[in-house]
């Protein structure tokens, strides 16, 4: 089992469709130059005598070329967050030396006289001079190989190295596309960024799929509105805080004017209800799906998709309407369990830790080993629980659960049925230190223009519909919360505002 | 031989190779073209494809046993078919997923 085995059925199957196009320096290359230029990275890779390859950079052509040439050297691919700072990338990057580093042009000279680090800018890595690619060493089919490594976001703490083997990869792809399935005008506009596991998936899918990927290394939703029209995009796949950009671009617009726009999925963080309605009416002839899914699970384990999101919108029963706010149902392949704290799996509709298995789940760092118990079940720390049909909802993080009094506390819960109030737009629970009850309910909103709620109309819609223990307490107006650029909302930066 | 996940084959008749994706426990008789699979790119004598398996293998396309024993991805496409202990191996019906990513 081979990431590379992918990319050589797709390169033999189309070899002169065009796989990637980079929106912003208009470099494109065909499934047979991708094939044969990661043989040439691979050489070079290999030849550095590194033991990774790791890339700082934006997304570009260089991101899907780097994926299949460490799988083909058999190196770890390891894409750093070139959003950190300075200090930070070399805390990263002292936990995978020796390393192969492809980097912007900017950062050309930064590693020069670096031990253990052998840089190559993108230019020169597009570039390569290896003659005789193709007399290469074959790939190791060998499924225990590790074929990225991707450190987790950190939002609570050090970033983990997440490690994802050859099996895992593969695994989720051969489960989750169909080869060859895409028609030649398919497009996907692909705008996460390459050290996030959506961005190395949707490489891996689409060119399973045989589908054309435009690169948007910058997300700005103006851009992203321009190219999904001028490149006549099919899919694409968004976080929450994009999806909300664009809503706000398409302002005043009576249709988000994008026929070719089949399906839009979502994921990556809570969407709210009022902007994932906004979009099913501006987009009426696309199909939503909304993806949940971590780094530790090769992405996707759980799906919302189109049919059930137009059953959920249409149904006037509120049981089965909260679904479209749901994760939807596992994956072919995927079980998931609702634990408590003692590990006993817990009824329909109850909250309780989200426990995952698959042959996509990894549950392993570098570093620290498996978490995941010994017949695979790997505790995700989101807090969740299915409803009668088994769709899947997302409270949160456990680390987030506020405790009051001894209870247990979703924020998500409390957040679900604030965004059904028609003056807010967006939402933060989060619990602050209180001298009586241990921890009390903070709220932080932010209202829609032109509307407005006071503190009290808010604690009493929130009265009415969930127990008295879940009211905030205090509450913040906010011209916006924080989130991290891949949509992740920082909670902790929220909670230093109640305590300041 | 014993058919390891992951590994690929090659057939000894045609230009077919498949990938394992899951695989009987203990020894097992793979064919393509009624011959002998054995590890891609072992080489040998090409013979001909049996006129009893000739029925081709797509790429792309998973295979199947009816007990669910093993799957088998073909990876190149050739002209012989498969099969598991003199048993034809099966298409597998394709399904429908939303795209996610």
């Amino acid at each position: 089992m081979n990431t590379m085995m992918i990319l050589e059925m797709a390169s033999s199957a189309f070899a002169d469709r065009i796989a990637f196009t980079n929106s912003e320096d208009g470099t494109s290359i065909t499934y047979q130059q991708l094939f044969d230029n990661s043989g040439k990275a691979a050489a070079a890779a290999l030849a550095s005598k590194n033991d990774h390859l790791a890339i700082r950079d934006v997304n570009s052509v260089a991101m899907p070329i780097g994926i299949f040439a460490s799988s083909w050297a058999g190196l770890p691919f390891v894409p750093l967050n070139y959003r950190l700072t300075e200090p930070e990338i070399e805390a990263l990057l002292a936990r995978i030396k020796p390393t192969y580093l492809v980097t912007n042009d900017e950062h050309s000279t930064t590693y020069a006289n670096q031990a253990d680090i052998t840089p190559v800018t993108r230019s020169d890595f597009l570039n390569q001079v290896i003659p005789n690619a193709d007399t290469a060493e074959p790939w190791s089919m060998e499924p225990e190989d590790v074929a990225v490594l991707l450190f987790t976001s950190g939002t609570t703490g050090e970033p983990k190295a997440a490690i994802l083997r050859q099996k895992h990869l593969v695994s989720y792809v051969l489960g989750s596309v169909e080869f060859a399935s895409a028609e030649e005008d398919e497009a996907a506009l692909v705008c996460v960024p390459p050290y996030h596991i959506a961005g190395i998936m949707a490489v891996l899918s689409s060119v399973y799929s045989g589908r054309r990927v435009v690169q948007l290394p910058n997300f700005d939703a103006q851009t992203w509105i321009k190219l999904a029209r001028s490149e006549k995009i099919t899919t694409a796949f968004l976080v929450p805080t994009m999806l909300s950009r664009i809503m706000e671009a398409l302002e005043g617009e009576e249709s988000a004017n994008m026929p070719h726009l089949a399906s839009l999925s979502y994921g990556g963080g809570k969407m709210p209800l009022s902007v994932l309605e906004r979009a099913m009416k501006l987009f009426p002839n696309t199909e939503f799906t909304n993806a949940y899914g971590l780094t530790e699970t090769s992405s996707t384990i759980s799906v919302l998709g189109p049919e059930e999101h137009r059953i959920a919108a249409a149904s006037e029963d509120s049981y089965a309407r909260r679904r479209l706010v749901s994760v939807g149902v596992p994956m072919p392949g995927i079980e998931i369990e609702i634990r408590d704290d003692e590990g006993t799996v817990l009824p329909i509709d109850t909250a309780g830790e989200i426990y995952v298995r698959g042959e996509q789940v990894s549950g392993e760092y570098r570093g620290i080993g498996k978490v995941a118990t010994d017949d695979g079940w790997f505790p995700t720390k989101d807090r969740g629980y299915t409803d009668s049909e088994g769709f899947l909802f997302i409270d949160g993080r456990a680390d987030d659960i506020i405790v009051r009094g001894g209870e247990n506390l979703s924020p998500g819960e409390i957040e679900d049925v604030l965004l059904l109030h028609d003056a807010v737009a967006d939402v933060a629970i989060v619990g602050i230190p209180d001298e009586q009850w241990g921890e009390a309910v903070a709220l932080a909103v932010v209202l829609k223009q032109d509307k407005s709620a006071s503190e009290d109309e808010l604690r009493d819609w929130v009265r009415e519909r969930l127990r008295s223990s879940r009211v905030p307490q205090v509450v913040k107006y906010m011209a916006e919360l924080p989130y991290n650029p891949t949509g992740k909302l920082l909670r902790r930066i929220i909670r230093d505002e109640f305590v300041a | 031989m014993l058919l390891k996940t992951g590994a690929r084959l090659g057939s000894s008749v045609c230009n077919a190779e498949v990938m394992v994706i899951s695989a009987p426990d203990g020894d097992a008789e793979l064919t393509c073209g009624g011959a002998a699979m054995a590890e891609a790119g072992a080489g040998g004598d090409k013979g001909t494809v049996s006129p009893d398996h000739s029925g081709g293998v797509q790429i792309g396309k998973r295979y199947v046993d009816a007990d669910g024993t093993i799957e088998l991805l073909c990876v190149k496409p050739g002209e012989g078919s498969l099969a598991l202990n003199g048993t034809a191996l099966a298409l597998k019906d394709a399904k429908k997923l939303p795209k996610t990513d």
